[in-house]
């Protein structure tokens, strides 16, 4: 989804290393290049929270009757919610109380489960976060390795049909091949089941158990996989690309090296440093195939969570199951920063 | 034939030479010289040709298929049937032509993708300019207003774009403008980010000194000099960044935030699965996905096109 924007991000990474750079030869050290990396990812959270405060809170002109979904209510009634949600203090004052409340991780009560909107949102966790993970690690994984194979025998077959397939899975939106491969397998073929995350009753339990989940996981798990692969092994071949006139190969041919040599052990780790800071950037549009994907499979996370809140409409999930989101991605950005301090050298001591 | 000026090619040198000429001269031959490159990349020209095909047909759609069609209480169709001779890609749960609804649903989507980047694009280059102009200034003022701005840059970056958009367009309401805000606000920072380097670029050429030793306000200097230069990379980045915000366009409706009265193609896929699209006619499905990917994949391929005659080191790839 949205190449513009993911270039945008690879050149705001690159750039940050060049700033890195410039900080570093300034005498200060590594140690304050942390701090600052750290500063501002917290910097980053705090306004999402300021953001998530107002958008709820403030933007809509009557709270109080925003909770109450349109039913008529009397004055006293009005109060009591006022007084309850603390709507009547200042602006500040009620600022610092959703603080210390999110801080506490009470997050508000879901208006469709009438339970803790953190207890909804933790008990949704788990089955993203295996979806997520395992079409991530596959599809990275995939990925990388046709990006490489393709960028490194441009123009072969194998490098057309793939960067053309690619090109295709790029534009496709990752709900509708998922609603296809759901007719296709699971109505028509039977082979896959219609969504869900176990069967009725339960898979069983033991290998049973995890054979049913594993049967249930394969479809959303490809269609995934499928859709960020492309985006995963368009990158690595043109980073490789990019190496592929450097001196430093000529250098490793010079001596002597075999082809393959040279790929493995010069071409390849330096045109991996790219696609590791892209695929950490890229939660964020993981998070938004994980939404649509997860609706069409119904499988239970938090995605769907999103899903049902949106259409309920369910205000205190949809705000924390942003908050969330927005705490995952930005805590993926900081890694990919501290991992490219530790992988490139350049980074560490330019 | 009346009098012999008309006929007669009026001689060069009677033609006032004033600096605008010479501005739009050059920027025609610019222009020729740009076409004679783009012409040469195939995939360019194949993407092109399907886009000008998507936009006529869009343009085109009263003449194509009456728009009476797309009311649901005059559909008198088979519901959710496969092709017919009134309507060849079968009809949906309602009864309506399948390729009624395509082709109206064509504008919509363009729509949204054209107006969600023209806002993207005018809020990225503002953005970028501004940052870049006043970030090149040896002032407090102006490292601290593009310290701000890339701040602001840097959180829309990060913030991931589904949930944010699904949390605004849910607070805002359903409709086609609310879509197009949310796009449009969400799709930016990208484009900030690469017109500011270019603008960094830009500033510390002689021409701009030239201009500021001559009096050139911030103004000038932003809009005649900065802006001009950052013009080609910036239309390239628009075209790329509609293929993305027709693709966000699809996946807000999917989720139901669309405008129910103005059906896009999403709106459609949105129609199709929530009314068992799986039990009859497939086409209701797979038709509004390829017109997507074909579109999408049209203007990503003018897009890479563009880019490769304007920046000749990616022309490798």
């Amino acid at each position: 989804m949205a190449g513009a924007m993911l270039e945008g991000a690879l050149a705001a990474a690159q750039e940050l290393r060049g700033e890195e750079a410039g900080a570093a030869r300034g005498g200060a050290g590594l140690a304050r290049n942390l701090g600052i990396k750290i500063g501002s990812a917290i910097v980053t959270l705090f306004f999402v929270l300021v953001f998530n405060f107002f958008l709820f809170r403030v933007l809509p002109a009557d709270p109080a009757r925003n909770l109450a979904r349109g039913t008529t209510l009397t004055a006293t009634q009005m109060a009591a919610i006022n007084k309850t949600y603390g709507l009547g203090l200042p602006l500040p004052a009620q600022f610092w109380n959703y603080l210390v409340q999110t801080f506490h991780g009470n997050l508000g009560i879901s208006f469709e489960y009438h339970i803790g909107v953190s207890q909804v949102i933790g008990s949704a966790l788990w089955p993203t976060i295996l979806l997520v993970g395992t079409s991530t690690v596959l599809s990275t994984v995939i990925g990388v390795w046709i990006g490489i194979r393709g960028g490194w025998n441009r123009g072969s077959t194998f490098d057309k049909t793939s960067t053309a397939i690619n090109n295709t899975l790029y534009a496709m939106p990752d709900f509708w091949l998922g609603m296809v491969l759901l007719i296709v397998f699971a109505s028509k073929w039977f082979i896959f089941p219609e969504g869900g995350m176990h069967s009725f009753g339960g898979g069983g339990t033991g290998l049973a158990g995890i054979n049913d989940l594993l049967w249930h996981l394969t479809l959303p798990c490809i269609v995934l996989t499928l859709v960020y692969l492309a985006e995963y092994s368009l990158v690595m071949r043109s980073s490789l690309i990019d190496e592929l006139g450097s001196d430093y190969l000529l250098t490793a041919r010079a001596k002597g090296l075999r082809d393959a040599m040279v790929r493995r052990r010069h071409a390849v780790p330096n045109a991996l440093l790219p696609s590791i800071t892209l695929i950490m950037l890229n939660l964020g549009f993981v998070i938004s195939g994980a939404i649509t994907t997860e609706t069409v499979f119904s499988w239970p996370g938090l995605g769907l969570l999103s899903y049902n809140a949106l259409n309920f409409p369910d205000y205190p999930v949809l705000e924390g199951a942003f908050l969330l989101f927005s705490a995952a991605v930005i805590a993926a950005n900081l890694i990919a920063d501290l991992l490219l301090t530790v992988l490139d050298p350049r980074v560490r001591q330019a | 034939m009346s009098a012999p000026t008309d006929t007669a090619p009026r001689p060069p040198a009677v033609t006032s030479v004033t600096a605008r000429r010479i501005a739009w001269d050059r920027r025609r031959r610019a222009l020729a010289r740009f076409w004679r490159e783009y012409r040469k990349d195939r995939d360019g020209m194949i993407g092109l040709v399907v886009l000008v095909l998507m936009i006529a047909v869009a343009l085109a759609a009263p003449l194509l298929a009456s728009s009476r069609g797309l009311n649901v209480t005059l559909a008198t169709y088979p519901v959710n049937a496969g092709p017919g001779w009134h309507y060849p890609l079968g009809t949906d749960a309602d009864g309506r032509s399948v390729l009624t609804e395509l082709i109206w649903g064509s504008r919509i989507s363009l729509l949204i993708g054209f107006a969600a980047t023209l806002l993207s694009m005018v809020i990225g280059a503002v953005i970028g300019i501004v940052a870049g102009h006043f970030g090149t200034l040896n002032s407090w003022f102006g490292r601290q207003s593009d310290n701000v701005l890339m701040r602001v840059t840097d959180w829309f970056l990060v913030v991931p774009f589904l949930p944010l958009a699904i949390v605004l367009a849910r607070t805002l309401g359903p409709s086609l403008h609310v879509i197009i805000i949310v796009i449009g606000i969400t799709s930016w920072p990208g484009t900030a980010r690469i017109i500011r380097a270019q603008a960094l670029a830009v500033e510390t050429r002689p021409y701009l000194e030239r201009a500021r030793a001559l009096g050139a306000g911030h103004w000038h200097q932003m809009s005649k000099h900065v802006l001009p230069n950052v013009m080609p990379l910036l239309l390239a980045n628009t075209i790329l960044t509609v293929a993305g915000t027709i693709l966000s366009e699809t996946t807000l409706s999917f989720l139901g935030l669309g405008d129910p009265t103005r059906a896009s193609w999403g709106e459609m896929l949105n129609n199709a699965f929530n009314n068992g699209v799986g039990t009859g006619n497939a086409l209701w499905l797979i038709t509004p996905g390829v017109a997507i990917i074909v579109v999408v994949m049209g203007f990503t391929l003018v897009g890479h096109a563009m880019e490769a005659v304007l920046n000749p080191r990616l022309r490798e790839r």
